[in-house]
């Protein structure tokens, strides 16, 4: 059995007017089946609405299905007895790092979790440290959160779910709101986590030089998962991107108009050093 | 007409131990009609910088004029100035709370103390502006799309209509294509209208893409300004401050430096674009 195992998955939301009887359906998944195995690092993309953050939010019991099913680690999401295991080896992050931290002080923040669920002190402290180096914030152990940057604090939340020891994190648009800089720091940091803490890695993002190195990469449109693929099957095709609202890299664009110009550049070039050997071969 | 900074700083907590210069010594002149981009790493100052220029934060030192007049001026009039200057900020769509789209729309216009009938004519007015469905001007903001709540609510601010525009990343959570609908729809509305709007982005492709001028924050001071073609020549320089230039800029420096001919000016993919395939005709 995969890691992450949904078979058929549909979730409806019901928009209910002032005494409760149900104006309208949205159909927010759309008999998804999708498999992830233990540590992939997978992309998930689509316009905004098109159920990514649903598919996350049920992949962490969050949300429950409303037909279909979904097994994460062996264990069945619709059994509510599962919920705590569920969420423990499936963390999620956030776009917004401020609504997610709640310490004054880095480290106490990073403890909440195992605190929480009542790991021992001396262990609480080891996860603690563990969980800041693997993020590259042990430095700023003792610092206040909200004197970090944030691609810091975003790295804090990160560290926030690795105390709770998960196999996955799924992280929803956590660069969002983040400067270059801060972006490029998160994303190498997922990386690190899935190479070399061997955790499996759920990116959803709406920038596409971020899922560049992934395994695979899941595009969702209308509750469905559209397309699927590793991200050169996936940004070869620019023209059907573009039709579910999404773009490709820059260097992939740029490649595909020579392309189309006319100059022998092959498709699903990736980034900018591919494109610069292409060139050369050109010549 | 214009809005011209003198010698602006501005603290956060002063004559305390967490006294924190966000602007120091500012110096700008933000002419009629352009259309600005203002980048900056998080915690550069560039937010602190367009809340000076409707007045929602007042200079620690420092002068503001806006058309010739200082706005600190005991009579100067702050509450027709923030009508003049609108600002969108970041998340707009967080600020709707009317029942329906067009009641939200005509809040702004009702609260300048415009009749109803003219106000209702100004929300039109706007809607249209930013595209919105006709089909859905009475449906509840809450049940829109993650795009079409942000049209709604930048509509709310048109509708005030502001000479000047702020935008606090307008783009930011938006899918790609979103993203293009919102900046086409602010650029052609720049076009024509020839309002003066002021873009704060972190996306150095989008900055590359639309705007005019580029104004860059660093620790508080203006570190660069001018055309974006200028400013992405100081790439290096920008990597040290968090920034970085577009994606093509690094393209075109390394063709150049593998001995193709070329230019390293371009910044968008349209001008990289033809100056490779001027190498190969």
């Amino acid at each position: 059995m995969s890691f992450i195992e949904a078979k058929q998955l549909v979730r409806e939301f019901f928009r209910r007017d002032e005494e409760g009887n149900i104006e309208g359906v949205q159909v927010a998944l759309d008999h998804v089946d999708l498999n992830v195995e233990q540590g992939q690092f997978i992309s998930i993309l689509g316009h905004n609405g098109s159920g990514k953050s649903t598919l996350a939010k049920h992949i962490n019991a969050l949300l429950s299905a409303s037909e279909g099913t979904l097994y994460v680690d062996g264990k069945d999401t619709a059994d509510p007895m599962n919920q705590l295991a569920i969420r423990q080896s499936a963390g999620m992050v956030f776009q917004n790092p401020d609504n997610q931290i709640i310490a004054s002080v880095v480290e106490e923040d990073v403890g909440f979790g195992p605190e929480n669920i009542g790991v021992p002190s001396d262990e609480i402290w080891q996860r603690v440290e563990y969980a800041l180096k693997s993020v590259g914030m042990w430095k700023y152990r003792t610092h206040s959160p909200n004197k970090l940057s944030g691609g810091q604090k975003q790295r804090v939340a990160i560290a926030g779910v690795m105390a709770m020891e998960p196999k996955c994190i799924i992280l929803d648009e956590p660069t969002a709101m983040l400067d270059p800089n801060g972006r490029k720091e998160v994303i190498r940091v997922a990386h690190e986590l899935n190479e070399k803490k061997g955790v499996t890695i759920i990116l959803i993002t709406h920038y596409m030089e971020e899922v560049v190195g992934s395994d695979r990469v899941f595009v969702m449109d209308h509750g469905k998962v559209v397309l699927s693929g590793t991200p050169r099957e996936v940004f070869s095709q620019v023209d059907v991107l573009q039709k579910y609202r999404l773009a490709v890299p820059q260097a992939t664009k740029l490649a595909w108009e020579l392309q189309q110009a006319g100059l022998a550049i092959p498709s699903g070039i990736l980034d900018r050093e591919e494109l610069l050997e292409a060139l050369k071969a050109c010549r | 007409m214009s809005i011209k900074l003198e010698n602006v700083t501005y603290q956060y907590s002063p004559d305390t131990a967490y006294a924190i210069t966000a602007l120091d010594h500012v110096n700008l002149e933000l002419r009629d009609g352009e259309f600005i981009g203002i980048i900056g790493h998080t915690g550069s100052g560039k937010s602190t910088l367009v809340q000076h220029l409707n007045g929602l934060l007042k200079a620690t030192e420092g002068v503001i004029y806006y058309n010739g007049q200082n706005i600190y001026d005991k009579d100067y009039d702050l509450k027709d100035l923030r009508t003049q200057v609108g600002m969108v900020f970041q998340y707009p769509e967080h600020q709707l709370f009317e029942t329906t789209v067009f009641e939200d729309v005509k809040f702004g216009p009702k609260n300048q103390g415009l009749d109803d009938k003219e106000a209702t004519l100004r929300a039109y007015e706007a809607l249209e502006k930013v595209h919105f469905p006709t089909d859905y001007f009475d449906q509840s903001p809450f049940d829109l799309s993650g795009g079409q709540k942000r049209r709604a609510a930048i509509a709310g601010v048109l509708a005030m209509k502001p000479a000047v525009l702020i935008l606090d990343e307008p783009t930011a959570g938006l899918d790609p294509k979103g993203r293009d609908e919102i900046l086409d729809m602010i650029a052609e509305m720049h076009k024509k209208s020839g309002n003066t709007v002021i873009l704060v982005s972190h996306s150095m492709e989008d900055v590359a893409n639309y705007v005019d001028r580029i104004i860059v924050m660093n620790d508080a001071r203006v570190a660069f300004d001018g055309a974006p073609k200028e400013v992405f020549r100081h790439y290096k320089e920008l990597e040290t401050m968090g920034l970085a230039a577009p994606e093509v800029t690094y393209i075109m420096q390394e063709l150049q430096a593998a001995g193709f001919p070329v230019s390293v000016d371009a910044t968008t993919i349209q001008e990289a674009k033809e100056e490779i395939l001027k190498v190969f005709r």
